[in-house]
């Protein structure tokens, strides 16, 4: 539609607008939606809304013959041209998609170009309405985005809110606001840069994809977890916006999947999941850290996670089925059905678990406990495709559990069990109780419980008897189910056909129509099964059928009856008599079973029935229905011998009265394993879009050692790219020279502990620490380097290692957060790791809580806080065993004494102005070259200390400012750059702590 | 993942809707409404509904369809779940989830689902976290809000986020430092016709109420933890401790949560705390049936069975009942065919009783099945299956905190055949 012409005409079209309102009062008019796809529920509504303007017109949008259906005067029309049209059908399409907004659309605009904030933001909220409604209100774009740079808070996620849903229809609009992102994104604020890329990645629109792709590689190692994982959000919405980007995207991914922070993992693998499932490669390396991340990860991201990794372990591991086969072999072959495994029995080459597979399941076993079925799905899921077949069994107990759950959550689940239990009965045979249907279930859901009861011959005497109480349920549905159920019972298990046959032959005489219908048919197929004894049965039938009127029912005793006339050779003709009678009447299925009765009767026992066949072939001929009609006619063809039928009539007998084969009653369950469990396309049955196939074992697993450069390797990523081969050298370097520094790292605790004991520091008061927990803020995240605590060598295999992670502590703001990773080298498991004796006895250091037991080859990752007391006197220790004890010293860093502290320029100045004199400390440090940006400065800086960057002009002065941990005194750095050389200020209270931090950063910016 | 959320409402109107990705037509819905029509009951639309481009996964709470839509693979779970975490967060915001509720906030429901999920996958689901993103709204503080002009939404990332316990808010702080746990457990049980236990088994939960100050960590041990037999946590519950100790450990969320949900090993016999002497019977040809009721207490360990409540549905043949209550009073919808009686206490002296005739539709033939009653109860300071808390310690603050530990049974699903 031509909106450029749209202005000057819109006056004509709304004069034209009013005099047809005058003329026409009951024009039909067309809703959008009705327009597009005649929406059931939006049809009335709009008809209601139109007709309360009073005017209801129609427009054919979309074709420019036949303008209006009326008709009645179309001349007026026909001077105009098709611009009026197009204005006129915009107009209608802006007002009348939601026409009560059409005053208060007018009113709403004004509110948001007013200068007051609350009336911009009740208007906004009035807007978010009308969208939550579903109600166009595309038409306010101009007046909404203009906000997006509001102060307001609210104000701005709302505009956000309508800038995401609107922006894909008013694109040229959506471009104006990009820009107020792109300087969010630079913000030190966390929260705002992530918010920020939240929404520019949401705005659909291909113009900005470069923008987008510039983004999403910058937060992708930015310094907030939290802005990464958004990255790893965004990179999806980049990838379905434009998939030229996969490579690009490829990489962004690769980089994220190496991040340590269990924020960012599950996005990331959602991510991994939706552009490239296919990249195995880029798993590897990070198959172990995920693992052991998985517990501490969010509960969403670990069932992605979950699920990714079945998938990956069923391509990297040999099957641990066949170990199972080769002790039993004889009595559970049944279980190991393709033929695959079979080959590798004969094989018979003894299994071992792959240490990988093996952490895989020890992992994930304790999510089992998680309050999110998803989650417990996902883990009983990964075992029942992963682990070996006796170790299945203990998800059983939680999935019973999850059958306590709300309705749809007990559907999934049973699905998902009932198919487990096809393939090993007896799984579930314990729980059996749980599954007992109760009058309130849903239909769906007694259904289920139901078929997966008759599973189990344990349960059947309770079966039999509580399904005499199903069976009058009034539930009809259900009803017929538990019918159905028996028939499978009698089936499967030979014991109880007759006791089977019998309860269903009693529900014959039920009354209800259903019930006895579904018996009939049940009993038909049991009677296939198993006809020599049981002509009782069919007489009791043949008696009843009366009765019946179900017309799947009849013909169902029909055919037992022709099926079996001999055996009832005196009935069999009766009930032909009684049909022929019927005849004309009855229903076609019915028809057409009379006519296989009546000649397979003719067949038998001609002598009776010779008259009856006749006439019932006669009345066929010239039925209405031409299957009758035809089947009539081949059955003539067939049995009544005449000159021109020839060979075929002698083999009448064969064809008619074949032994059939009894139907095999199956579950319809039988067939679902072909899918993963757990997933939506085992729920549905059929392959859903995206659906990915989960692959056969292996017959030889692939390289284990593609896994393998992380085993050694408890350092947190930095996030630069080529920290990959660094870690895997240093990691090296390590292991060859371990005796040494083991050695030194003991003799340097034992030299410090006396020197601590003299100096014993008074805390400072407690109203200056709170003062100084509430003025920091956004904790900075640099790269993080990572320091020995204990050599595997020193500690009899427990290592550990520890960082400072820069966030505040959870214990006391007066500490300073500390990771420790314990890692169990040994061959055995270590017991109760807690920590001893300290010194100085009066170091306030919150302990972590005894781990229990730490695996061999496993890893555990800690936190405590120590309160340093702003000095960089090492923290001394005992880290116990249960059977050892290691002193061990925490050496903190000068630079993560610090908090990263926000104030404007200002500020700083004003702050920088009262600490002067001796309490400034400045040097001049030759710069080396790779460092005159300011981004490499800003990261060089906080690479050393955890300060936070004040944001200033752009000009040759950097500043930073944080505030000490325990005192919370202000620390000022600034950096001036002249050239090759830069004069570096450092303004403290803390003079012992300003030149140690003068001497780091001096370092760290000559450094290349 | 998540596409988008309809919410439809009894009458079938879809009164909100919400995209994360492209904008999806309601026409999507009439998906749902046809399986909606098929169904008998608002319980029977199934719960998964694959449509030729989209899947529909629906919950049904509060009489309200959260219909979510899904274009490709997800586990069906994983939706499920979330649409209940959704439920659950707006009964937690507004105290109901009615479609009144929702239309009423209509903005803080936007918001929130904003801040839920970002491109479909779950973002902040945790309370606390949401609850320092976007405050609940409360009369004070919209009254506070429209004169200073301030809001509901939060500035700063709050600090559960990024910390490892990010289902806990940093600097809580209470004058009074109080830590509540109610243990509950339900009973479900079939009894049938002659009074013997089909299946009973218990289900229990551990509520909690933490006003603690700070980062508190605390341990609860039990008694006879032996007796849990499946238990799931919340996140905050250390899984090695109790697989290691049976002690449960964990830093807790501030406020109301869920600690614990457990059921108890299926060996141990379960008292049944009443018995129930029924006679319901119809004649043949006769347009009357007879109803007697008792109720008596059993097993109880001398507590008081309270707040007892009986429904039943009766067949649809009965047109209408004329009975007497010794006790409380009954209520028959002849519509729904619905019979309950709200009973009370039972006095083990003076047993309630529930006596006399239907009359059922003339000429129609003796109903074929007899109702199953439906039972409710309560009986407090007393866990039915003898679980015991030990005791209840903090580490890592200073202060005395007063403890506090509640037992109740309740009736589950608890049904009596006749």
């Amino acid at each position: 539609m031509s909106v450029q012409n749209f202005p000057p005409i819109y006056s004509t079209v709304v004069e034209i607008f009013q005099w047809l309102k005058s003329v026409y009062k009951n024009i039909s008019f067309p809703e959008k939606g009705s327009c597009l796809s005649s929406g059931r529920s939006l049809a009335p509504r709009g008809r209601r809304s139109c007709s309360s303007i009073g005017c209801i017109v129609s427009v054919p949008f979309g074709s420019h013959n036949n303008v209006w259906s009326t008709g009645r005067d179309p001349a007026i029309w026909e001077a105009d041209t098709d611009a009026v049209y197009a204005a006129l059908s915009h107009h209608l399409w802006s007002t009348f998609t939601a026409p009560e907004a059409k005053s208060s659309n007018e009113d709403l605009k004004e509110m948001l170009e007013s200068n007051k904030e609350s009336l911009k933001l009740e208007a906004m909220k009035r807007v978010v309405g009308l969208i939550a409604k579903g109600k166009n209100a595309s038409e306010l774009f101009p007046a909404v985005v203009k906000n997006v740079a509001s102060k307001n808070i609210e104000l701005k996620k709302l505009v956000y809110v309508y800038l995401v849903r609107y922006a894909e229809e008013q694109q040229d609009l959506a471009l104006l606001s990009i820009s107020t992102f792109q300087r969010a994104l630079k913000e030190p604020n966390q929260f705002i840069r992530a918010s920020a890329l939240r929404v520019l990645s949401s705005i659909r629109v291909s113009i900005i994809v470069p923008i987008m792709m510039l983004a999403i590689k910058e937060a992708s190692a930015d310094m907030s977890p939290y802005v990464r994982k958004t990255a790893a959000h965004a990179i999806q919405k980049l990838y379905s916006l434009d998939p030229d980007q996969k490579e690009q995207l490829i990489e962004v991914i690769e980089k994220l999947l190496k991040d340590k922070s269990t924020l960012v993992a599950g996005s990331v693998v959602v991510a991994f999941d939706e552009v490239c499932p296919d990249r195995i490669d880029l798993i590897h390396k990070n198959y172990r850290k995920l693992c052991n991340l998985l517990v501490d990860v969010e509960e969403w991201g670990q069932v992605v996670i979950i699920s990714m990794l079945t998938r990956y372990a069923r391509t990297q591991f040999t099957s641990p089925w066949k170990e199972g086969a080769m002790f039993d072999e004889d009595n559970e072959k049944a279980f190991y059905e393709s033929e695959e495994e079979k080959k590798d029995q004969t094989e018979a080459t003894p299994y071992t678990m792959d240490p990988d597979h093996r952490l895989l399941l020890r992992n994930t076993k304790p999510l089992l406990q998680s309050r999110n079925t998803a989650v417990v799905m996902s883990v009983a899921q990964l075992y029942w495709h992963l682990a070996p077949k006796h170790e299945v069994n203990i998800v059983t107990k939680s999935l019973v559990r999850l059958l306590r759950s709300h309705r749809e959550v007990q559907y999934i689940v049973l699905q998902n069990i009932a198919t487990m239990s096809i393939q090993r009965k007896g799984m579930f045979e314990p729980f059996m109780k749980s599954f007992y249907v109760r009058s309130t279930d849903a239909t769906h859901i007694k259904t289920l419980k139901f078929l997966f009861l008759r599973d189990s011959d344990a349960v059947f005497p309770f079966l039999f008897s509580s399904s005499q109480t199903y069976v009058k349920s009034q539930d009809k549905a259900f009803a017929a189910a538990t019918i159905q159920a028996i028939g499978r019972c009698a089936t499967d298990i030979s014991e109880v056909t007759d006791t089977c046959l019998s309860g269903l032959v009693l529900l014959l005489s039920n009354r209800d129509e259903t019930v006895v219908a579904e018996s009939v048919v049940v009993i038909k197929k049991l009677l296939q099964t198993q006809p020599t004894q049981h002509s009782d049965i069919i007489k009791h039938m043949a008696k009843l059928f009366d009765n019946i009127s179900v017309s799947m029912a009849r013909a169902s005793i029909l055919w037992l009856m022709g099926e079996y006339c001999e055996r009832v050779p005196k009935i069999a003709p009766d009930v032909l008599r009684k049909m022929a009678k019927t005849f004309t009447a009855e229903e076609d299925i019915v028809k057409l079973q009379t006519v296989n009765l009546a000649a397979k009767l003719y067949l038998t026992n001609s002598k009776q029935t010779k008259l009856l066949t006749q006439y019932i072939l006669n009345l066929g001929k010239y039925d209405q229905s031409y299957d009758i009609r035809d089947r009539t006619r081949f059955v003539r063809q067939l049995i009544v011998p005449n000159e021109k039928s020839g060979a075929l009539n002698k083999y009448a007998r064969r064809i008619l009265l074949a032994p059939k084969p009894a139907p095999m009653l199956e579950s319809a369950f039988k067939d679902r394993d072909r899918f993963q469990l757990g997933t939506l396309s085992h729920s549905i049955n059929s392959k859903a879009t995206g659906y990915q196939e989960l692959s056969d074992w292996p017959a030889v697993a692939p390289d284990q050692s593609v896994r393998n450069v992380e085993v050694v390797e408890p350092k947190p990523r930095n996030l630069n790219s080529e920290s990959e081969e660094q870690s895997s050298d240093e990691s090296d370097e390590t292991s060859s020279d371990s005796g040494k520094s083991s050695s030194g790292s003991e003799k340097s605790s034992s030299e410090s502990e006396p020197e601590q004991k003299k100096k014993t520091k008074t805390k400072k008061a407690p109203q200056k620490k709170s003062k100084a927990a509430a003025a920091v803020t956004a904790p900075s995240f640099g790269p993080v380097k990572t320091h020995e605590l204990l050599h595997h060598m020193t500690g009899k295999g427990l290592s550990a290692k520890y960082h400072f992670p820069r966030q505040p502590c959870l214990y006391q703001p007066s500490m300073v957060a500390v990771q420790v990773i314990l890692a169990n080298s040994s061959d055995h498991s270590l017991e109760k790791i807690h920590i001893g004796d300290r010194s100085p006895a009066g170091l306030n250091i919150h302990c972590f809580n005894t781990i229990e037991r730490l695996e061999p080859e496993a890893s555990v990752t800690v936190s405590m806080g120590i309160d340093f007391s702003d000095s960089t006197q090492a923290a001394n220790f005992q880290l116990c065993t249960k059977e050892d004890q290691f002193s061990v010293s925490i050496q903190p860093v000068v630079g993560e004494l610090l908090m990263p502290s926000t104030m404007s320029e200002q500020d700083f100045s004003k702050e920088q102005g009262k600490l002067l004199g001796m309490n400034e400390t400045s040097a001049t440090v030759a710069m080396a070259t790779a460092n005159t940006s300011s981004q490499a400065v800003s990261k060089q800086v906080l690479s050393v200390a955890n300060v936070g960057v004040v944001s200033s002009g752009p000009n040759d002065l950097h500043r930073f400012a944080g505030r000490t941990v325990s005192s919370g005194a202000l620390v000022l750095v600034s950096l001036e750059l002249k050239e090759s050389s830069a004069l570096l200020t450092i303004n403290t209270e803390k003079s012992v702590m300003a030149s140690m931090l003068l001497r780091d950063l001096k370092q760290a910016l000559a450094l290349a | 993942m998540i596409h988008s959320l309809f919410l439809v409402n009894a009458s079938g109107d879809i009164f909100l809707e919400k995209h994360w990705k492209s904008v999806v037509s309601r026409s999507v819905c009439d998906y749902f409404f046809e399986a909606q029509e098929r169904a008998t009951e608002p319980e029977n639309v199934p719960p998964v509904i694959p449509t030729p481009h989209h899947y529909l996964i629906s919950v049904l709470r509060h009489r309200i369809y959260f219909v979510a839509v899904i274009q490709s693979e997800v586990p069906p779970l994983f939706v499920i779940e979330f649409l209940h975490r959704v439920v659950d967060t707006f009964q937690d915001y507004f105290g109901v989830c009615t479609e009144a509720a929702i239309k009423d906030n209509v903005v803080v429901v936007y918001e929130l689902l904003e801040e839920m999920l970002d491109n479909g996958f779950p973002l902040a689901t945790e309370s606390n976290i949401l609850k320092e993103l976007i405050k609940p709204p409360t009369i004070l503080r919209t009254m506070v809000n429209t004169i200073t002009g301030s809001t509901n939404v939060g500035e700063q990332l709050p600090t559960g986020q990024l910390s490892v316990v990010p289902w806990r808010r940093t600097g809580v702080k209470y004058t009074n430092n109080e830590a509540y746990f109610d243990v509950v457990e339900e009973i479900d049980a079939i009894i049938d016709k002659s009074g013997s236990t089909i299946t009973a088994e218990i289900q229990g939960v551990i509520d909690a109420c933490v006003k603690l100050t700070g980062m508190p960590d605390l341990t609860l041990s039990f008694m006879n933890p032996r007796l849990l037999d499946d238990v799931s946590f919340h996140p905050c519950v250390r899984f090695k401790r109790w697989e290691a100790e049976r002690i449960l450990s964990f830093i807790p969320p501030d406020g109301n949560f869920r600690l614990l949900s457990y059921h108890v090993s299926s060996q141990n016999l379960v008292a049944i705390p009443v018995y129930v002497k029924h006679n319901i019977s119809f004649r043949e040809g006769s347009s009357q049936g007879r109803f007697d009721l008792t109720l008596g207490p059993k097993q109880t360990m001398g507590k008081a069975v309270e707040a007892v409540l009986v429904s039943s549905q009766l067949p649809r043949g009965v047109l209408n009942a004329n009975l007497n209550a010794s006790q409380g009073t009954y209520t028959f919808d002849p519509v729904t065919k619905m019979l309950t009686w709200d009973v009370g206490k039972i006095n083990p002296q003076k047993l309630p009783s529930l006596k006399g005739t239907m009359s059922l539709q003339a000429g129609a033939s003796k109903p074929d099945e007899n109702p199953t009653i439906n039972i409710q109860f309560k009986t407090q300071q007393m866990a039915i299956s003898g679980l015991k808390v030990n005791r209840l310690d903090m580490y890592g603050e200073k202060y005395k905190p007063f403890k506090g530990i509640k037992y109740m049974t309740k009736a589950g699903k608890f049904q009596v055949r006749t």
